[in-house]
């Protein structure tokens, strides 16, 4: 009797287990972390915590792309046109009027914008006849704060037309 | 047997305390009155509740905007270096009362932390959104005083509200280190809590460490960014003031309504046995000056 259950631990030890995975040169990182994007205004949230695949933003320091791990940074939004390219590919834009990024070392992206419309809220030709006020209007400022209000007005008009075009 | 003097005890009969039994008159009265305050306090929880529907609503992208605004203060675990000595605290409330606790727990928070900070050594000041913080700290922590703000409460805030108190902070020439935000969480329509949210200078913020890991950052961006965020705290924060605050005066004048028509009740009761005892009284009056004849 003892010797059938010596003999059946020897048959149950026998498989031996595989070694254990080393990573080789050659193999991919442990897996791309999905980005946890959050996109919302101080009245409308976009999205909270979505997985996409990449976000173009209109920074002060230039327009760049945010894919999952991205560097981390922080920028602040001039006005322009944010991209949001979902997992299936399908984009959609917005316009942010300005307002901040911030991309973590965990994957999370967070665009904060002071006002994000989606395009279809936006009318060509008002924001072309606001451009041409807001230019009159820097060429009538007489003191330093209403010429630089002036010009804030001019950018968001410019980059409002451009954005329609 | 009694001895002679003026320590003996002489039961005076007491004018003006005794009180006579309440005529119909004044019972009248004060039903009247108590079925006035009913009414209004009714009609200030109808309008409490259709403002808090409002806040709430409005606070579910606040707080997805706010906890996005703090991220970065979280993940990046920025403390103020020890040494620091200037600190700032922000109370936010409103300038209507009849909301219960609301204001008293900011202000109470408000004191511990003043206390608490200056026994550590260290330089406070603090700004008052709402005329109730004013009034609640000016007579006791009068010179700690920096700023206060009016006419918050009276319509739902907007991010318009919070950039000028961000900006009228940057221009105050306060140069603090770091700080915090004292406001009420909203929990439930029930249950708020005094929640404490910190925020930190430009030069501690850049001075962290955790902050290298940040690629590509120059002192122009981050200064922009760190404005933008201490707005974007202040905006959560009034949201969950409001929400709180609204919900509160629900519950406060809904108890004060309770309060009332149990009042009502009692003295409905009392009138009535008032004005059986009056009815008794006259015909007994008349019974006996009829039997008196016989």
């Amino acid at each position: 009797m003892f010797r059938a259950r010596r003999l059946l631990l020897r048959l149950a030890a026998r498989p031996p287990l595989p070694p254990p995975r080393a990573r080789g040169y050659a193999d991919p990182a442990a897996g791309p972390v999905p980005m946890a994007f959050t996109f919302a205004s101080p009245t409308q949230v976009f999205y909270n915590g979505a997985n996409v695949k990449q976000v173009d933003v209109p920074t002060l320091t230039g327009s760049f792309g945010i894919l999952a791990s991205h560097v981390p940074t922080l920028q602040v939004l001039k006005p322009g046109v944010v991209t949001v390219y979902a997992e299936d590919g399908t984009a959609t834009k917005y316009f942010v009027s300005s307002g901040s990024v911030t991309v973590h070392a965990d994957s999370t992206v967070q665009v904060l914008a002071e006002e994000a419309v989606t395009m279809d809220m936006l009318d060509l030709a008002a924001a072309k006849s606001n451009l041409e006020k807001a230019v009159s209007e820097m060429a009538a400022a007489s003191d330093e704060a209403a010429k630089a209000e002036a010009q804030i007005k001019v950018e968001a008009n410019e980059a409002l037309v451009k954005a329609l075009e | 047997m009694f001895a002679r003097g003026a320590v003996v005890a002489l039961y005076q009969p007491q004018w003006g305390q005794v009180r006579n039994m309440a005529t119909l008159k004044d019972i009248t009265r004060r039903l009247k009155s108590i079925k006035n305050i009913q009414k209004i306090t009714k009609s200030m929880k109808m309008v409490s509740a259709a403002k808090y529907a409002r806040a709430e609503r409005e606070l579910k992208p606040a707080r997805v905007y706010g906890t996005g605004a703090l991220a970065l203060y979280e993940k990046a675990e920025i403390k103020a270096p020890e040494d620091k000595k200037k600190h700032l605290l922000i109370g936010v409330s409103s300038d209507r009362g009849l909301c219960g606790a609301i204001h008293t727990s900011i202000a109470k928070t408000l004191k511990n932390e003043i206390t608490n900070l200056s026994n550590a050594g260290k330089e406070v000041m603090v700004v008052g959104v709402g005329d109730k913080i004013r009034g609640l700290l000016q007579r006791t922590h009068g010179n700690y005083l920096l700023l206060t703000f009016k006419e918050v409460g009276r319509r739902p805030p907007s991010f318009g509200d919070a950039s000028v108190i961000a900006s009228e902070l940057l221009n105050s020439g306060y140069e603090f280190d770091e700080g915090s935000v004292i406001y009420n969480r909203f929990r439930s329509v029930i249950s708020y809590k005094t929640d404490e949210k910190p925020i930190f200078s430009l030069e501690t913020v850049a001075g962290s460490e955790s902050l290298s890991i940040y690629d590509d950052i120059d002192a122009d961006v981050l200064r922009n960014y760190q404005e933008f965020t201490l707005a974007n705290i202040l905006y959560y924060s009034l949201k969950e003031s409001t929400t709180s605050e609204q919900s509160a005066r629900m519950t406060a004048m809904d108890n004060a309504s309770k309060n009332a028509s149990e009042m009502i009740d009692k003295l409905t009761l009392t009138f009535n046995r008032t004005r059986q005892a009056v009815i008794t009284k006259e015909l007994i009056e008349i019974i006996s000056g009829a039997a008196a004849l016989d």
